[in-house]
């Protein structure tokens, strides 16, 4: 495993420098289409639908993307990639963006040349348990059997976990999350433990979710966000802002439904009116038209929007916005500001 | 017979006693059960077990397959029907899932007002390979098996009919090359000929040559790229392009096994030796991973291309060891008849060698296939979307997540009647070429 790892790093870093430089906009903008990898299928993520529209959390970025460049959010094409593919297929210019709920750490952003664009998920690890089990804290768990993904950070985390609270486990290593479920479900294990949001969506998918609980402690930092290649900073300029488009827009209460007023004329807030592009020139300094940004946010609606449509409390994902609500109530969403 | 006791038989029948019935459990489906199945105590404990066990997984299967819930539109609610029909916690299939998503487990994306050509195609499919596979189909039916690859690839990919046209054209001057020049300039240079001429039109001139008469006469189909193909069809499209390519390929790689040759002999053990010696996973992962290392960026060499390059080389190897089987088994006054006969070597390799070393290697040549049919599945790990990994996209959307028997039951019936009629045609092929017993 460590030597594929190596192996993979190797390839993407030789490959990053070969395909430095290419102006992605251009590429696109002469395809007419933007290429995106997501993953091969992860609850309220990305999924494709029984008329093979994808749809999902990291696709509705990819469709913003789409929507601020081409000016069409269906002009995107999916490749779906694993684990394993997913930097190889960013490096070697398969794909233009990649979406694919990817956790944002030092070495994949310096050693593996790519460019994190931000964040568009903040995910922890947590722990699921049966309500029969009786217990409120993951510090609770001593001499557990915990169902892990082998071969994910998640299986480093929950031993420096469990190092550090001074407590045993007995690890059941499971290879997919499908599998972990079933596992955990016929008892194999007391607790299953990996992403936050996927154990929401797990959960969601249980005869009687109400048997199980999901413990408060999460116990790591599982930034998930967008990325591009290195060295294109013209098409991470471009990725990145539409993120931060898109987040600004849940901050100033631009929406689906009132961006076509708002956008009609200038307003009086400026900050608004620049996002808009009803002022200034910031498309153009992105090499886009000034609409950009409209486009993006009429692609799926705002940050708020994308989030409550696809993972929201609503969905059976059933998540919180938690961490991810805006800086203003209290979470980590922050976008700089457009000017 | 002596005479000795002729007088001492007081009485002679002189009627022939009708026949009887045989003891009703000495007859009849009875005897059968008796003899086969209750004959001692040891086996009617163990006809007993057997029987509970086959019940007992039965009763489980059955009942939950057939309560089955075809129409809801997600799990949630097929699980309030199940509880409303038979009271919640019964075990009951959602075959909802089957009934909305089987265009995709058997298409994948494929756009759905096109399916009619996967559909169209695999019918062409069947009629090229009917010859092939039966000698009692008209033999004129092998032109529909030679053209059959190019028009498959047209009504799949889509694009311009003129490529294929072209390419076609490619075959047309080898075996012109052959038929013509070779009685003036030999076999060996005509046979170099007949590979180099053809390769250098298909990198020259083929392309262009395509582009002008699609500018004549514009005859195209909407294309669809790899990456909207999935379940069943890519695992189809890839396993049958290896079966075919890999069955010429691994008899050459036999003969050259075989061969005096040191060159080939070498080259030949080595490929075997090292394509054997690796799995699977890792060639294909060397074709999705390394090979983009390799080949200069940009380069868009399509991804199922080289799978099926992979999975060829591979199953290739493997027919190799089985047809050197099937050669070692010959008896070496076949070889040396064949000599005697003064055939060349392809000659006495066509006519006499191969068809017996072939026959012999029916049963392990099939079971290859049946191998790389079922290994196709295995293209899921590069982000390929085979039956398997269409499952988990269905099961990664928020209406589905959470059923897994249902699509697995699925999949592996479809996988079973493709395998199954696999191992028919082979019983009904060795059948038929049976020439030691009668």
């Amino acid at each position: 495993m460590k030597k594929t790892v190596t192996l993979g790093a190797l390839t993407v870093a030789a490959l990053a420098a070969g395909a430095a430089g290419a102006a992605t906009l251009d590429d696109v903008k002469a395809r007419g289409e933007l290429k995106c990898g997501v993953s091969t299928g992860l609850a309220g993520f990305s999924a494709p639908d029984a008329n093979n529209v994808w749809q999902g959390f990291d696709v509705a970025y990819c469709r913003a993307l789409a929507a601020a460049v081409l000016g069409d959010p269906m002009a995107v094409s999916f490749t779906q990639t694993t684990g394993q593919t997913r930097f190889t297929a960013l490096a070697s210019g398969e794909i233009d963006v990649l979406a694919r709920n990817t956790t944002w750490t030092f070495s994949r952003d310096v050693d593996l040349k790519f460019e994190f664009v931000g964040v568009n998920y903040y995910d922890g690890q947590g722990f699921i348990a049966p309500k029969s089990l009786g217990v409120a804290s993951a510090k609770e768990l001593d001499g557990a059997t915990v169902c892990i993904q082998t071969g994910t950070t998640t299986e480093l985390n929950l031993a420096d976990f469990f190092r550090a609270n001074n407590i045993s486990y007995e690890p059941v290593p499971i290879e997919t999350n499908a599998e972990a479920q079933q596992q955990y479900l016929a008892g194999a294990c007391d607790v299953y433990t990996t992403d936050a949001s996927g154990l929401a969506a797990t959960r969601a998918t249980f005869e009687t979710p109400a048997d199980h609980v999901i413990l408060p402690e999460i116990i790591s930092k599982e930034p998930l966000g967008p990325l591009v290649r290195h060295g294109d900073n013209e098409w991470g300029d471009i990725a990145r802002w539409t993120l931060n488009a898109l987040v600004a827009a849940e901050e100033y209460g631009v929406t689906s439904a009132n961006i076509a007023e708002l956008s009609s004329a200038p307003t009086n807030n400026p900050e608004i009116n620049r996002l808009l592009g009803t002022e200034g020139e910031l498309g153009a300094m992105l090499g886009l038209d000034a609409e950009w940004a409209q486009r993006a946010i009429m692609a799926g609606g705002n940050y708020g929007e994308i989030f409550e449509k696809n993972i929201g409390e609503a969905t059976p994902i059933g998540l919180s916005r938690g961490l991810n609500a805006q800086w203003t109530e209290g979470g980590l969403l922050y976008s700089p500001p457009f000017r | 017979m002596s005479d000795t006791h002729a007088q001492t038989v007081a009485y002679v029948r002189d009627t022939m006693l009708d026949q009887q019935d045989p003891p009703l459990n000495q007859t009849g489906a009875l005897k059968w059960i008796r003899e086969n199945l209750f004959s001692g105590w040891l086996n009617i404990m163990l006809t007993l077990l057997s029987l509970w066990v086959i019940y007992a997984a039965l009763s489980h299967l059955l009942p939950w397959a057939l309560r089955g819930i075809w129409d809801a539109s997600n799990l949630s609610q097929c699980r309030e029907i199940i509880a409303e029909r038979y009271g919640a916690g019964t075990p009951a299939a959602c075959w909802a899932v089957l009934a909305e998503r089987w265009p995709q487990l058997i298409f994948g994306f494929f756009p759905k007002e096109l399916y009619w050509r996967p559909i169209l195609a695999f019918l062409i499919f069947l009629a090229a390979v009917a010859p092939v596979l039966f000698s009692s189909v008209p033999r004129k039916m092998l032109w529909v098996s030679a053209l059959a690859p190019f028009v498959l690839f047209w009504l799949i990919w889509g694009g311009s009919l003129w490529g294929p046209v072209a390419a076609i054209l490619g075959f047309v001057i080898a075996w012109a090359i052959m038929a013509f020049a070779a009685p003036k300039i030999g076999t060996l240079l005509s046979v170099i000929l007949a590979i180099v001429v053809p390769v250098i039109y298909w990198l020259t001139l083929c392309g262009p040559l395509a582009g002008a008469l699609a500018s004549v006469v514009p005859l195209a189909l909407e294309q669809v790229p790899t990456q909207n193909m999935g379940g069943f069809m890519l695992a189809t499209i890839i396993g049958v392009s290896g079966i075919v390519l890999s069955l010429p390929l691994g008899i050459l790689l036999a003969l050259g096994r075989q061969s005096d040759m040191f060159i080939i002999n070498k080259c030949s053990v080595a490929f075997i030796e090292i394509i054997r010696g690796v799995p699977l996973i890792v060639w294909l992962f060397t074709a999705s991973l390394l090979l983009n290392y390799f080949l200069p960026p940009g380069t868009n060499f399509d991804l199922m291309l080289r799978v099926i390059i992979m999975v060829t080389l591979f199953s290739a190897a493997y027919i190799a060891e089985v047809v050197r089987g099937g050669l070692a088994a010959l008896p070496k006054g076949q070889y040396e008849a064949a000599d005697a006969l003064g055939l060349d070597y392809w000659k006495s390799m066509r006519l006499i060698i191969l068809p017996q070393a072939l026959k012999i290697s029916i049963p392990g040549i099939v079971n290859t296939f049946i191998g790389l049919f079922k290994d196709t599945t295995l293209v899921v790990f590069i982000g390929l979307l085979d039956p398997i990994g269409l499952s988990n996209s269905i099961r990664a959307t928020t209406d589905w997540n959470g059923v897994y028997w249902e699509l697995f039951v699925f999949i592996g019936l479809c996988f079973f009647i493709f395998c199954f009629s696999m191992g028919r045609y082979s019983l009904f092929l060795e059948k038929k070429l049976r020439r030691e017993h009668r």
